[in-house]
């Protein structure tokens, strides 16, 4: 089944307004934070390989993990499936290593001894990390170009058994873990940037909620690229055991530049019977200038395995940034009863691209799955979501909901929907709908006889048909996903 | 309050009307009747601004100032409402936020100061409760599955909140059962006052048993071909509009 919708509303009109200068905001978040900081030279071979690991004074398992992973990616070829445009990527003119100076030898031990630049960088982005400042309720751990420099509440959850640190902290401390879980989601070999990632990961976090604990407060990662002409690599594991629940979230900016950067990540995710993982992303890499120049190019692997009886995966994702979105947050249903959940707002402007969406793979029996994704194209953009929903021969009784929503604003973007459905047990349950609409004339003309301006009317229109996905999010962030497509859908109109 | 002038008007591109004349002070109630396609509608959104329909010549003067200048948000912050003939529907948005947006934009836009959710809220049960409706109205999204009578009661529900100077009501009485009309002829009588004017667009004699009209005009091809007084309203109601052309 492959449905593609190229704009049937492209002939209609525009919104019906006088065109208006309006001063466009800026990506607040596409400042440099000047600071020394080490970088390796650009250039991939095993010894780039073998000097991250020895950065990290990893174990020769490890290393080994990784080069195996390199020569798988050597005989791989880069993906051309997706409905994207990506030009060429020189994969020797990246580096792949980058830590602020004060990093180099020994991590700090402490907030404290952390660079106050670094800690100004993260209260400029709204993620203090200091004591004082610190946002309640939620532990931060915060990553800056290829390593982290800290996180919060790490004495306070390791009170209840919960595990939450840097990845590279947790190789050292916790290798058996590392080791048990590390590419047991997402093998090296499942795709060109997994095996790209696997090679050459820095760094990321690393979760672990023990049986029968409900995590106490939000954890997160604050993921910054800031180094020029470098990657982000950055690896998540979760780890959940029975009976246990976590939330989790992510966010991520990256300065303003002409040149396009790479950000390959993996997230791995298990949960154990009756565990509950709730991952949320607010996606807001730089997207690039109006006319297509710079931004990230957002390549991301992100699985969640059930593996428990009864346990649930939930992926929610607001995607606003990158230049180019290449993204399937997954859920493997392997565990009976086990349910995955994916909602998403994927919005795209000037020329953005996106090409998102989801798996749900059901292996165990009466496994459930819910797929609501919102897509939203404005300007010249492209917008396409992919899903695939899989049934194996022994899961009786899986049962799928899909929705897939596109709203289109302006003649020049399009959207696309690509459903596949594959289901090899008769009695499987699968729904899918899906809409495309733009934003009518008449629903806009009504807001203004309200006294609404055109702006607010769209913004409102917008926050409406994402109404489904937004009340997932974790109460802030929901309020700070609005705000960033309210910025996101500037000049939009006129 | 209001002088439309000679106004001659194009709906797409056709001349819908043709030299109109109509002056409304404040404090008046107008009933506009007329058959179907005579341009009644094509007059509420010329005044409220709503596209496709373009002035070619004439004048219409509001409170001073040359309304169509004005966009169409403009003038709803200067007092115009227009209660739709067919209501829209807009999915995911919550009835009091939108209108708590409504009124907010409007108050900037005169200067005063925004009203904060609390305040708000207080304002609208009164509203509500004043208007005989149904609580479940705010937290619905707006007219989203909503019954014809749910939408055009949510119309004047609308109006009560955002206290407009001059309220057109299009068609507002169609569709309704004799409650609701009640309750729409409610809603406009408390709002009738010294300084607030109304144009109520209608088919049917019956909503101004409810809402005793100043005036009753006849709008036929464009033009006011006959005004008077609420008899005019019942004469019309026995014989047609047949007998007009004679
Ligand atoms: N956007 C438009 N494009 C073309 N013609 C239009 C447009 N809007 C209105 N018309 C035409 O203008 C004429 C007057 O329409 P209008 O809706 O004003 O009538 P009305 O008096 O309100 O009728 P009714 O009693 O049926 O509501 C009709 O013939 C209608 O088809
Ligand atoms: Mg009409």
């Amino acid at each position: 089944m492959k449905q593609n919708t190229d704009n049937p509303a492209a002939a209609a009109e525009e919104p019906n307004r006088v065109v208006k200068d309006r001063a466009r905001k800026k990506y607040k978040e596409g400042f440099v934070t000047d600071i020394e900081s080490y970088t390796i030279p650009p250039g991939l071979d095993e010894d780039t390989i073998r000097l991250i690991s020895a950065k990290k004074d990893e174990p020769q398992w490890l290393l080994d993990y990784r080069l195996d992973a390199f020569r798988k990616w050597q005989n791989m070829q880069q993906p051309e499936w997706a409905k994207l445009n990506i030009p060429p990527i020189d994969f020797q003119a990246i580096s792949y290593y980058s830590s602020p100076n004060a990093n180099k030898e020994n991590a700090p031990k402490s907030l404290d001894e952390v660079d106050p630049k670094l800690l100004e960088t993260y209260d400029k982005l709204g993620v203090p990390l200091h004591e004082r400042e610190r946002l309640a309720g939620v532990a931060v751990d915060a990553v800056f170009d290829s390593v982290s420099v800290g996180t919060t509440f790490k004495a306070e959850l390791e009170q209840v058994g919960v595990i939450f640190s840097s990845f590279s902290e947790a190789v050292q401390d916790h290798p058996e873990l590392i080791k048990q879980y590390l590419g047991s989601v997402v093998p090296a070999s499942d795709n060109y940037f997994a095996a790209l990632n696997a090679a050459v990961f820095s760094d990321g976090s690393f979760v672990y909620i023990p049986k029968g604990v409900r995590c106490p407060m939000e954890l997160s990662t604050y993921f910054r690229i800031n180094a020029i002409n470098t990657g982000q690599f950055e690896r998540t594991l979760i780890v959940a055991e029975a009976g246990s629940y976590v939330s989790y979230l992510e966010g991520c900016t990256a300065p303003m530049r002409d040149e396009n950067q790479l950000h390959a990540a993996v997230v791995e995710l298990v949960a154990m019977d009756d565990a509950k993982i709730k991952y949320s992303t607010v996606q807001n890499w730089y997207p690039g200038d109006e006319d297509g120049k710079g931004g990230i190019y957002n390549f991301v692997t992100k699985r969640g395995n059930c593996l428990g009886k009864n346990s649930k995966i939930s992926w929610t994702q607001v995607e606003t940034g990158s230049a180019i979105t290449w993204k399937y947050p997954s859920c493997v249903l392997r565990g009976d009863h086990s349910s995955g959940e994916f909602y998403s707002v994927a919005l795209t402007n000037n020329h953005q691209q996106a090409d998102t969406g989801t798996k749900m793979i059901h292996l165990g029996k009466n496994t459930k799955s819910t797929v609501i994704s919102k897509g939203i194209s404005v300007g010249k953009s492209q917008n396409a979501y992919r899903g695939l929903v899989r049934v194996a021969k022994k899961a009786d009784h899986a049962r799928n909901f899909t929705q897939c929503d596109s709203l289109l604003i302006g003649k020049s973007c399009g959207a696309h929907t690509f459903p596949y459905t594959e289901s090899a047990n008769m009695t499987a349950k699968l729904e899918h709908e899906a809409t495309t609409s733009k934003i009518s004339e008449d629903q806009l003309n009504y807001c203004l006889q309200r006294g609404i301006t055109e702006e607010d009317a769209i913004s409102l229109i917008v926050d409406g048909f994402c109404k489904e996905v937004f009340k997932e999010l974790p109460m802030e962030f929901a309020v700070e996903a609005k705000a960033l497509l309210d910025i996101s859908l500037e000049g939009a109109i006129g | 309050m209001l002088k439309i002038d000679q106004v001659v008007a194009n709906a797409g591109d056709k001349e819908i009307l043709k030299g109109l004349n109509l002056t409304v002070k404040p404090g008046e109630v107008h009933a506009i009747m007329g058959p179907n396609g005579a341009g009644k509608s094509t007059l509420g959104n010329l005044l409220a601004g709503m596209p496709h329909v373009e002035l070619t010549s004439g004048s219409v003067e509001y409170m001073g100032k040359n309304l169509l200048e004005l966009e169409p948000e403009e003038r709803a912050a200067e007092g115009v409402f227009l209660a739709f003939q067919y209501p829209v529907e807009i999915p995911g948005v919550n009835n009091m936020y939108f209108l708590r947006t409504a009124l907010n934009s409007q108050r900037k836009y005169r200067g005063e100061e925004p009203m904060d959710s609390a305040q708000f809220l207080r304002m609208v049960k009164q509203k509500i409760k004043d208007l005989n409706m149904r609580d479940d109205l705010l937290k619905r999204p707006v007219n989203v599955g909503f019954s014809g009578g749910e939408k055009k009661r949510n119309e004047v529900f609308q109006m009560g909140v955002l206290e407009p100077k001059l309220a057109i009501l299009d068609e507002t009485d169609s569709g309704l059962d004799i409650d609701a009309l009640k309750i729409v002829a409610d809603g406009v009588n408390q709002l009738r006052s010294p300084d607030r004017s109304f144009i109520i667009i209608t088919h049917y004699q019956r909503l101004l048993d409810h809402i005793q009209p100043d005036y009753v005009h006849v709008l036929a091809d464009g033009k006011i071909v006959k005004s008077g007084d609420k008899g005019l309203a019942l004469e019309l109601e026995e014989q047609g509009y047949g007998w007009l052309n004679e």
